[in-house]
C-alpha cells in the first residue's frame, strides 16, 4: 500500500478529470458534480466518502456512463483505460460495461430480476461478454463457486426470493465479476448487511479484485469500511474533491476542516457517551444547483476566515501526495473537537421495566417458531442497553413484546416497577402505554405525512397524558425545544423535514408522555454520520435530563459501545452474553459475540484477524440442538456443545455468559480489544 | 395450490349467489311472461295454462332448485320467445359471435396498447409519452355507442372499404345457408374492432406505462444495461416479464365486460351477441334466456381471472413458489 507518485507511462485504470455534472430539474440544470477530479491506478482501490448529497454516488454512476434521465455531463471526461466515456458511442458504452466495468450496488435483493433463475442471470453475463453459448452455464457456475457461495450447484437452480441478502449480494459480485473487468464499482456495497456478512463480503471482493487485478472505486458511509478495504481515499463535498490521499493519512492527519468534522462525528477509539459528545458539523450540506463560495465549505468551518470567502483555497500539496483545499491546512489542529460532557449522572438501581422469562413462540401452518426463548432483562433507571445480534437473531422480535405488539407465551412477563403489565398493547393501561415508546429506524413510515409537527406531538401528547388544547399545545412547543426543533418546524409537515430533523420529531413523539423506556430500533441507521452525532447527542442529553432508559437495537458495535451502559447479545432468540460496555470490550466473551466483534472494520485500522462465521444464522424453526450457537462456532466442544444447553449463568459479577467454556480459558485464548 | 382451490371456492359461491337472484328477479320484476306470451286478450284458464307450462307457477325453492340443476346439467331448457329453441343453442351461437369479435380486438388492441405503454414509459416525460396519454385517454372518454355511429358514418359511409355491419352476411353454399370465410367475417368486424382499440387503448396503455416505468426504475433493470445488454434485450428479458402482470390482470378482468357487456357496440353495428342477447332477454321477461347468458357472462369472467392469476403465476416465481423471502 505504498503511494507513488502516479506515472504517466502507466494509463490510469479510471481518471476522472474536471467533471462537471448537472441535473435537470424542472427545466433548470442544477449543478451536482462542481469539478471532481481523481485518478485509480490499475489494481488501486480507492475510496469516496461525504455525507449523502455530496455527489458521491453520482461520481460513481459516471464512472459507468449511467446517468438518471436528466443528467447531463457539462463538462470534463472519464477516461476509463485511456478512453473518453463520454464521447463513446453506445454500441462502445455496451461493450466497456459488458467487457471492462463493473457495479455492484446497495440492496442485493432489489439488484437481481425477481422472474428469472440465477443461474441464468449469472450466465447472461458471459452470454454478452462473447463465451460460446454452450460454455455460459458452466461459467456461471463457476463464477458462484469463485464466490464461495455454499452449493453452487442448486443456487444455480434458484429464484433471488428463496436467498439471503448475503447470498445474493455475492450472486451479484459474481456477475460483477464474470467479464474479469479492469474496473470495479461498489456503491455502498455493505449497506444494509449484518456486520458479518459485510466483513465476508469484503473480504471477497478484497481476495478477488487482487486475483484478477482489478481497480476499485468503493463508496461508503462507513469510513471503517473504506478504511479497511482502499490505498487511498477522497473526501467529498458539494460535489468536489476536498481532501485525498493514503487512507492512513486521510484519517490519521486530516488535514481539511471537513474531514475531521466527519471524523470527529463518528464514535471511536473506544470513547463513550460519558466521556465527550460526538461532533455535529452544524448546518447542511448546499443543495445541488445552489451558488457556491469560494471554498465550498466555508458556511460550516469553524475556522473559516475572510480569505476564504474572497479566495478559492488553494491545494495544498503534502507528503505522498495527500492533498487538501483549504486556506488554513496548517493551522488544522484549530479546529474545535467535540465537547467533553459532564456526566454525572448515576444509573438507578430501581429495576423500571423488567422482562421475566420471556418466550414467543409463532405459529405457522402447524409449526411452532420459538422466536424468543426465556429471556430475562431489567432496565434501570437511566440505563441505556445495548442489544446486538445478526438480522434473524431476535432483537425486534423482543422490542415488539416489551412494547405489546406480540403477546409473550404463557409464563412470561412485562413488569413495570414490579408490577406485570397487561401482555397486548391494546389491553395495557395509559399508564403502562406511556411508559414505554418507540422510535423506529425509518422516521419516513413512522410520521404521518399528511399532519404537521405540532398535530403528530400533541396528539401523542393528548393520547399519552390527557393534556389538550391549549395545554397540549405548550407541551409540543416545551417539547420540540428540548429538541432542538425551532417553532417554525413545528408548522411543517415530514416531508418538508430533512432526515435528521424527522428522526428529531419521531424522538420527540416518543418523549410525548415523558415515558421510562424508549425502545430505539436502529435509529440512527438510516442517516449520515454527521446527523447520527446529533441524533446520539439528543439521546444521551435526554437520557441525562429525564433519566429515560433506552434499549437500543443497532448492528453498528461502535454506537452501541458509545451509547450504552450494559450490552445484551442475541443469537437465535436466546441472550448469549450480557454485561456492561465495559466488560464486553475487555472480554472474555462468549465466542459468538468475539466474532461479532471481530467483524466490525475501525476506521482507526486496527484491524485483527477477523473470525469467520460460516453460513447463516439458523432458523427459529429448528435451532441446532445443544448450544444453538456451535453449529457455527469456532471453539466448539464436540460431544458437549452439540448435546448439552449452556446455561445463561454470571462468570463474574454482572457479566452472564451462555458457554460451555469456563471463563478463565476464554480469557487465554482471546485477543483484547 | 391451496390458493386455486380457494379461488375456485369462492368463484362458486359467486356463481351461486348470481343465480340466486337471477331466479328470483320473476317475483320482484313487473310483467307477466306468461301474458305477454299467452297475449292480452287470453282467457284466465288459458293463462294459467301458459304459466304452468313455463314452470312459473312454481314456489321461489322448487324454480331455485330447478336453477341450479339446470347449471349442472346444462340444460337451461327452452327460451319463452322463441318456442322450440334451446337456451344453450342461442346463448352458444352468440357466444360464438361474441368470441370471434372479442378475439379479434384482443389480438388488435393488446400489441397496440402495450407497445403504446411501453414506449410512453421509455419516452417518460417527453411528448411522445404525453400524446400516447392524451390520445389514449380522449379516445376512451368516448362512449362506445357515440364514437361507433362517428366512425359508421366517417369510415363506413364515406369509404366503401369498412363494411357497416359487423354481421357479415351468411352466403349460399349449396342448398345451406352458411358464414363466409374468415377473411370476410373479419373485414366486416375492423369497424368495431376499432372501438373496442378506442375504448381500451388508453386504459391498457396507461397500465402498462405504469408497469414498465415501476420496471425501468428498478436496480434489476439498472443491473441489466450495467451488464451491457442492448436496450431491446432488456426489455424483453427483464422488464416486461415484471411490468405486464399488472396489465394481465386488468385485461382478464375486462374480458367478461368485453364478451357481454359491449351493448352498445352490438347495437350500434347490429351483431348478434351476447351483450343484446341479455339485454333483449330482460326485456322480454324471457327468464331462462336471461338466466342462461348470464350464467355463461359470468363462468367466463370467472375462468378469465383464474386464467389470469395462472398467467401472473407463471410470470412471477415469487407468486407461484412462495417460500420465504
Amino acid at each position: 500500500m505504498t503511494v507513488t507518485e502516479s506515472t504517466s507511462t502507466q494509463t490510469a485504470a479510471l481518471s476522472i478529470q474536471d467533471l462537471h455534472m448537472s441535473y435537470i430539474v424542472r427545466g433548470t440544470p442544477r449543478e451536482v458534480l462542481r469539478g471532481v477530479s481523481f485518478e485509480i491506478r490499475p489494481g488501486e482501490a480507492y475510496g469516496l466518502v461525504g455525507e449523502s448529497g455530496c455527489g458521491k454516488s453520482t461520481t460513481a454512476y459516471a464512472a459507468m456512463r449511467y446517468l438518471p434521465s436528466n443528467g447531463r455531463i457539462t463538462s470534463g471526461k472519464v477516461l476509463a483505460g485511456g478512453r473518453d466515456l463520454t464521447a463513446m458511442s453506445s454500441k462502445d458504452l455496451r461493450a466497456f460495461r459488458a467487457t471492462e466495468a463493473s457495479m455492484v450496488y446497495q440492496d442485493p435483493v432489489q439488484a437481481v430480476n425477481p422472474v428469472h433463475r440465477i443461474g441464468r442471470q449469472v450466465a447472461e453475463c458471459f452470454e454478452i461478454a462473447g463465451v460460446p453459448k454452450g460454455q455460459c452455464k458452466d461459467r456461471a457456475l463457476g463464477a458462484l463457486k469463485q464466490v464461495r457461495i455454499a452449493d453452487p450447484t442448486s443456487v444455480m437452480e434458484r429464484f433471488p426470493h428463496q436467498l439471503s441478502g448475503g447470498m445474493l449480494q455475492r450472486v451479484v459480485i459474481a456477475m460483477a465479476l464474470a467479464s474479469d473487468p479492469k474496473l470495479l464499482v461498489l456503491d455502498e456495497p455493505t449497506t444494509g448487511l449484518d456486520a458479518t456478512v459485510e466483513a465476508e463480503v469484503l473480504d471477497l471482493v478484497r481476495d478477488l479484485s487482487a486475483e484478477t487485478g482489478a481497480a476499485i472505486l468503493l463508496i461508503a458511509h462507513n469510513l471503517g469500511v473504506i478504511r479497511s478495504m482502499c490505498d487511498r481515499v477522497g473526501v467529498m463535498y458539494a460535489g468536489r474533491v476536498v481532501e485525498e490521499g493514503s487512507v492512513e493519512e486521510v484519517f490519521d492527519t486530516p488535514t481539511h476542516p471537513y474531514t475531521v468534522g466527519l471524523l470527529n462525528s463518528i464514535p471511536r477509539r473506544g470513547i463513550r457517551k460519558t466521556d465527550r459528545e460526538l461532533f455535529a458539523i452544524p448546518g447542511n450540506l448546499p443543495s445541488i444547483g445552489d451558488p457556491l463560495p469560494t471554498c465550498v465549505y466555508v458556511d460550516r468551518c469553524p475556522i473559516a476566515t475572510d480569505v476564504c470567502r474572497t479566495d478559492v483555497p488553494p491545494r495544498v500539496d503534502l507528503d505522498n501526495g495527500h492533498f487538501t483545499m483549504c486556506h488554513h491546512a496548517d493551522n488544522i489542529s484549530s479546529v474545535p473537537g467535540p465537547e467533553d460532557t459532564e456526566w454525572n449522572h448515576e444509573i438507578g438501581l430501581e429495576e423500571v421495566i423488567g422482562v421475566e422469562n420471556v418466550s414467543k413462540t409463532f405459529h405457522q401452518r402447524g409449526v411452532d417458531i420459538p422466536a424468543l426463548v426465556s429471556v430475562d432483562l431489567g432496565f434501570a433507571d437511566g440505563e441505556t442497553l445495548g442489544l446486538v445480534g445478526e438480522s434473524g437473531s431476535g432483537k425486534s422480535t423482543l422490542a415488539k413484546t416489551m412494547l405489546g405488539v406480540h403477546e409473550p407465551d404463557a409464563g412470561g412477563a412485562i413488569t413495570l416497577r414490579g408490577r406485570p403489565m397487561a401482555t397486548k398493547a391494546t389491553s395495557r393501561n395509559e399508564e403502562s402505554i406511556r411508559s414505554i415508546q418507540m422510535v423506529f429506524q425509518n422516521p419516513d413510515s413512522a410520521l404521518n405525512r399528511s399532519w404537521t409537527v405540532r398535530r403528530i406531538l400533541t396528539r401523542s401528547i393528548t393520547k399519552l397524558t390527557g393534556l389538550s388544547g391549549a395545554a397540549a399545545d405548550a407541551r409540543a412547543v416545551e417539547i420540540a425545544k428540548g429538541m432542538r426543533l425551532s417553532e417554525r418546524h413545528l408548522d411543517m409537515r415530514p416531508r418538508q423535514l430533512s432526515g435528521g430533523l424527522k428522526q428529531r420529531v419521531a424522538i420527540a413523539r416518543a418523549f410525548a408522555g415523558d415515558p421510562d423506556v424508549v425502545v430505539c430500533d436502529e435509529p440512527t441507521s438510516a442517516l449520515d454520520v454527521s446527523v447520527q452525532a446529533a441524533i446520539l447527542n439528543l439521546l444521551g442529553t435526554l437520557q441525562r435530563d429525564e433519566r429515560t432508559s433506552y434499549l437500543f437495537i443497532s448492528h453498528d458495535i461502535g454506537v452501541v459501545r458509545y451509547l450504552a451502559d450494559r450490552v445484551a447479545v442475541m443469537y437465535v432468540g436466546r441472550i448469549v452474553e450480557l454485561t456492561t460496555t465495559d466488560k464486553l470490550f475487555e472480554g472474555p466473551n462468549h465466542p459468538y459475540t468475539e466474532a461479532l466483534l471481530s467483524a466490525v472494520p475501525s476506521v482507526d485500522g486496527r484491524t485483527e484477524n477477523r473470525i469467520p462465521l460460516d453460513g447463516e444464522i439458523p432458523s427459529p424453526k429448528d435451532p441446532p440442538p445443544g448450544c444453538v450457537f456451535h453449529t457455527r462456532c469456532h471453539r466448539v466442544i464436540e460431544g458437549t456443545c452439540d448435546t448439552q444447553v449452556p446455561e445463561l449463568k454470571e462468570i463474574a459479577p454482572g457479566h452472564s455468559m451462555a458457554c460451555h467454556i469456563p471463563a478463565e480459558q476464554l480469557v487465554e485464548l482471546q485477543i483484547r480489544r | 395450490m391451496a390458493f386455486f382451490v380457494r379461488r375456485l371456492l369462492l368463484s362458486l359461491i359467486t356463481l351461486a349467489i348470481i343465480l340466486t337472484m337471477i331466479t328470483l328477479i320473476p317475483f320482484v320484476a313487473p310483467g307477466d311472461p306468461a301474458r305477454k306470451i299467452a297475449g292480452g286478450t287470453a282467457s284466465p284458464e288459458r293463462l294459467a295454462q301458459v304459466t304452468e307450462s313455463l314452470g312459473l307457477d312454481a314456489s321461489p325453492p322448487v324454480q331455485l332448485g330447478r336453477a341450479f340443476k339446470s347449471v349442472f346439467t346444462l340444460d337451461f331448457g327452452e327460451a319463452f320467445t322463441k318456442p322450440g329453441e334451446s337456451v344453450v343453442g342461442l346463448v352458444s351461437a352468440a357466444l360464438w359471435k361474441s368470441g370471434k369479435l372479442v378475439l379479434f380486438a384482443l389480438a388488435v388492441v393488446l400489441p397496440l396498447s402495450i407497445l403504446g405503454g411501453t414506449i410512453a414509459a421509455y419516452k417518460k416525460d417527453t411528448w411522445i409519452d404525453r400524446l400516447i396519454v392524451n390520445v389514449g385517454l380522449a379516445l376512451s372518454s368516448i362512449p362506445e355507442f357515440v364514437g361507433g355511429v362517428v366512425l359508421l358514418w366517417l369510415l363506413g359511409v364515406k369509404f366503401e372499404f369498412f363494411k357497416i355491419s359487423a354481421n357479415a352476411p351468411q352466403v349460399r353454399d349449396g342448398a345451406e345457408l352458411v358464414d363466409p370465410g374468415i377473411i370476410t367475417q373479419l373485414h366486416h368486424l375492423l369497424l368495431p374492432v376499432l372501438v373496442v382499440l378506442f375504448v381500451y387503448f388508453g386504459y391498457i396503455a396507461r397500465v402498462t406505462r405504469a408497469g414498465v416505468i415501476n420496471a425501468l426504475d428498478s436496480d434489476y433493470a439498472r443491473t441489466a444495461f450495467m451488464k451491457g445488454l442492448p436496450t431491446g434485450t432488456v426489455f424483453r428479458k427483464h422488464i416486461l416479464r415484471n411490468a405486464l402482470q399488472p396489465t394481465v390482470a386488468v385485461v382478464a378482468t375486462q374480458l367478461g365486460y368485453m364478451l357481454g357487456g359491449m351493448v352498445g357496440l352490438e347495437i350500434v353495428f347490429n351483431y348478434p351477441g351476447l351483450g343484446r342477447m341479455v339485454v333483449d332477454a330482460a326485456q322480454t321477461s324471457d327468464y331462462p334466456l336471461l338466466r342462461g347468458a348470464v350464467v355463461v357472462v359470468a363462468l367466463i369472467y370467472m375462468v378469465a381471472t383464474l386464467f389470469a392469476d395462472l398467467i401472473i403465476a407463471w410470470m412471477n416465481p415469487r407468486a407461484r413458489l412462495g417460500g420465504e423471502g
